[in-house]
């Protein structure tokens, strides 16, 4: 689940480019800098491992893990340094 | 196990009301240089009352404006001088400097020199992007050889400057380059380098579309992004290829960056030494002192 | 460690009361006594006794004492200092002061209290390093780009060196703008007997710290605690969270380089903060005054040839006064236009080719003659050299 503050995005797509498991994609709307900012696509892989909201260069990107899936064990949230 | 925080929080508690968003170009790396100190100093948890941001003038030299912190926005290639101001007023305070390429190695080298030779505490981040950016995309000393920029139309005959190197032979307490594509070494290093005592200096390896990428034909941010990626390789994989490797993988590396830690050493820090020659000044002073008899004569 | 001024310790480490010592150091101890704790300098002929004094005294009473890499590193330095909680001072002379005006601009804009001593020495360029001259007081006023109002004040004896140092750190505290001493190689590098002042007379002013409510405080405009236009000091590392930056900026310092009114209300209020006080900022003396014809109007080495030029022509019936500027910026125009209907003639002895003979020429409006007495190569005038301007012969 990610949540974006569409007027900070500039719409330079490097979260789409960075995600390995490419489950982000452009929006269909504009904001008001005339940008499209990203959306996960409808079917996605999104494994939590908050790469795009690492590497956003205007922090307009965060990604909140849902709570109820299965696979909760296996992908843990990583801490920024050293990873797991 | 460190409490997980999201960009979120880390908006609110970091960044200067009324400043967002950035001025930076989309695809700067800058922006992204900033994210990655923020997680540095959450990581460290310090008190953000004690943190003092210098920078010069440059794309670079605008960080400190977003960050919740004391800040000083000095002249041209000065920061540094002005951050060791500060220090020696306040030795409790914990100094970042944001500098870019041109205002440490340009205008500014003899000032990084000297701290660096000196040792003094504090942490220089050095944006490299190659150019000079904010002016509209002059040559800068680190600028590799044969590119373009509206000062350098025909190409660049200059050898760049390595500054890693010059801090490494300055004897600085630790130096590391890295590019702004991956996080997760970026981030240790820069919190190492503000743990470490001494003179600290991260480089970073940052693409600017707008000046840098759009004269040399790197063309739009995706590819310019990956040339960063394809042309850095770490310095270990360096030296190794370089002292035993075949011409052939000799020629494939010739001119790629080095990233990595380059030196990670603790020497004494410059405010350190002086207090103990203070100290030791002071103690031979403390004998009581003596009432001086006033010498002078007045004539009538 | 932070400085804390302790006088006990001050006393011991200047020594005797009454001392015999060069104008260099006599700067020294002014900047001490104020509670100067931050010294960085560079050598140059003739300031380097200022450093070495500093270096000497500095950690003998908790000080910090730098030698940076060069003049723009020292007054960098000064700056940064300032902004740390510390009174600071450089010193250096003609081609170091070239040098530092960039950083001196920018302790204007950001409204950093700071003191710059300059021991003047013949120009321009290289000139002659060990001789002294009164070249650079055009400099002081305007040698950075922009607009501002600049404070300095020029002395003619070692023990003026003293105390107008502690002045000058007063001045610039209250203030807020780096203040000029603008001795020469000839004062600076002459021995003579000063009196150090006990604590009892000495008066310090330090600048007023930023005390009110941090999400309230507003840090680049009139004061929110007092009737004044200079702000209160946000110190770094007291939770004020200041941007400071040399580019044009709004009240709470953030860039605004596109608002022609911002702009105009920085400046003129960093200009306006000084001027306003232009009657308290006036310190001269007069010597002779009430019934002369003729009247020197002089400052620093030179008020000391022509006192004695004054002497010599009192003798043979002609009526001179002197008129000596402590404070030369801001130029006390008021006192020199109310002198200029009162003599015949107005000789103005530098030794430089005629700078602040400008001013004085402005201020007196044509109500008398004004005549300029240059002397340049180093040597000061000889009193006999005075009289022709006098009329004497």
């Amino acid at each position: 689940m990610i949540e974006v503050k569409e007027d900070w995005c500039k719409g330079c797509n490097i979260c789409i480019e960075r995600c390995p498991v490419n489950a982000l994609e452009e929006s269909d709307k504009l904001n008001k800098r005339g940008v499209r900012p990203p959306r996960l696509k409808k079917v996605n892989e999104c494994n939590n491992c908050r790469l795009c909201e690492l590497v956003c260069p205007d922090f307009a990107i965060t990604v909140i893990p849902e709570k109820k899936k299965k696979d909760d064990k296996k992908t843990l949230l990583r801490s920024p340094v050293g990873g797991i | 196990m460190v409490e997980i925080k999201t960009a979120e929080k880390l908006n609110k508690k970091y960044l200067r009301e009324g400043m967002w968003p950035t001025i930076f170009c989309n695809g700067c790396g800058h922006g992204v240089v900033l994210e990655y100190t923020f997680w540095a100093l959450e990581e460290l948890g310090w008190d953000m009352d004690n943190v003092v941001f210098a920078s010069g003038i440059g794309c670079s030299s605008r960080l400190p404006g977003y960050i919740n912190a004391d800040g000083l926005h000095t002249t041209h290639g000065r920061s540094i001088a002005f951050a060791t101001g500060i220090k020696a007023a306040n030795p409790d305070l914990n100094l970042i400097v944001f500098t870019g390429d041109g205002d440490c190695s340009g205008i500014g080298g003899n000032h990084f020199i000297h701290a660096a030779r000196r040792n003094i505490d504090m942490t220089v981040i050095m944006i490299n992007n190659f150019i000079y950016g904010m002016t509209g995309g002059q040559l800068a000393p680190t600028a590799p050889l044969g590119s373009i920029a509206t000062t350098a139309p025909y190409g660049n005959i200059e050898p760049p400057f390595d500054i890693c190197n010059l801090a490494k032979a300055l004897g600085a307490n630790y130096v590391a380059r890295w590019t702004v594509s991956h996080p997760y070494q970026p981030i240790k290093s820069v919190k190492d380098a503000l743990q470490k005592k001494g003179f600290s200096l991260v480089e970073f390896l940052s693409p600017c579309p707008t000046a840098y990428g759009r004269r040399n034909k790197l063309g739009d941010i995706k590819k310019l992004w990956k040339w960063y990626d394809d042309n850095a390789i770490l310095i270990e994989d360096y030296e190794r290829i370089m002292n035993y490797g075949s011409e052939k993988e000799k020629e494939e590396i010739k001119n790629m960056f080095p990233i990595g830690v380059f030196q990670d050493i603790d020497k004494p820090g410059f405010f350190e030494a002086y207090e103990n020659l203070v100290n030791r000044v002071m103690s031979k002073d403390s004998k009581p002192p003596i009432k001086i008899k006033p010498k002078a004569v007045v004539r009538k | 460690m932070r400085y804390k001024r302790n006088p006990e310790r001050i006393r011991n480490v200047l020594g005797n009361k009454v001392q015999f010592i060069l104008g260099d150091m006599a700067c020294v101890y002014g900047g001490i006594l104020a509670g100067c704790s931050f010294f960085a300098g560079y050598p140059i002929t003739p300031a380097s006794e200022v450093a070495e004094g500093a270096a000497r005294l500095y950690p003998r009473i908790g000080g910090t004492y730098i030698q940076m890499e060069d003049e723009i590193g020292s007054i960098a330095a000064v700056i940064g200092a300032s902004w740390g909680g510390a009174k600071s001072m450089t010193a250096t002379s003609g081609p170091g002061f070239s040098l530092m005006m960039e950083n001196y601009g920018f302790a204007v804009m950001t409204e950093t209290p700071c003191v710059i001593v300059n021991v003047q020495r013949t120009g321009p360029s290289t000139g002659q390093p060990t001789l002294g001259a009164q070249g650079d007081m055009m400099q002081c006023r305007w040698g950075t780009h922009g607009d501002l109002q600049a404070i300095a004040l020029a002395p003619s004896t070692v023990q003026e060196c003293m105390d107008f140092t502690i002045e000058a750190f007063n001045l610039a505290e209250k203030y807020r703008n780096p203040v000029c001493v603008m001795t020469d190689g000839e004062i600076g590098h002459l021995r003579e007997r000063i009196v150090i002042p006990d604590e009892k007379d000495l008066k310090l002013t330090s600048r007023v710290p930023a005390t009110i409510d941090k999400k309230k405080f507003i840090p680049f405009t009139e004061s929110q605690t007092r009737k004044s236009k200079v702000p209160d000091f946000p110190t770094f590392g007291t939770g004020y969270h200041t941007y400071v930056t040399g580019l044009t900026h709004n009240e709470k310092g953030f860039p605004a380089t596109d608002k022609q009114k911002d702009h105009e209300k920085l400046v003129k209020r960093i200009i306006e903060k000084i001027t306003d006080d232009a009657e308290k900022l006036i310190m001269i003396e007069e010597l002779k005054l009430d019934d002369a014809d003729i009247a020197f109007i002089t400052y620093g080495a030179s008020a000391r040839p022509a006192e004695t030029a004054m002497e010599m022509a009192r003798e043979k019936g002609k009526k001179v006064g002197l008129l000596r500027l402590k404070i030369v910026w801001p130029f006390p125009e008021k006192i020199i236009a109310k002198l200029a209907k009162q003599v015949d003639r107005i000789v103005v002895p530098e030794m430089n080719l005629g700078q602040i003979y400008h001013p004085i020429n402005e201020a007196a409006n044509g109500n008398c003659e004004v005549v300029s007495a240059p002397k340049i190569g180093g040597e000061m005038h000889l009193p006999h050299e005075l009289l022709p301007y006098l009329g004497v012969k």
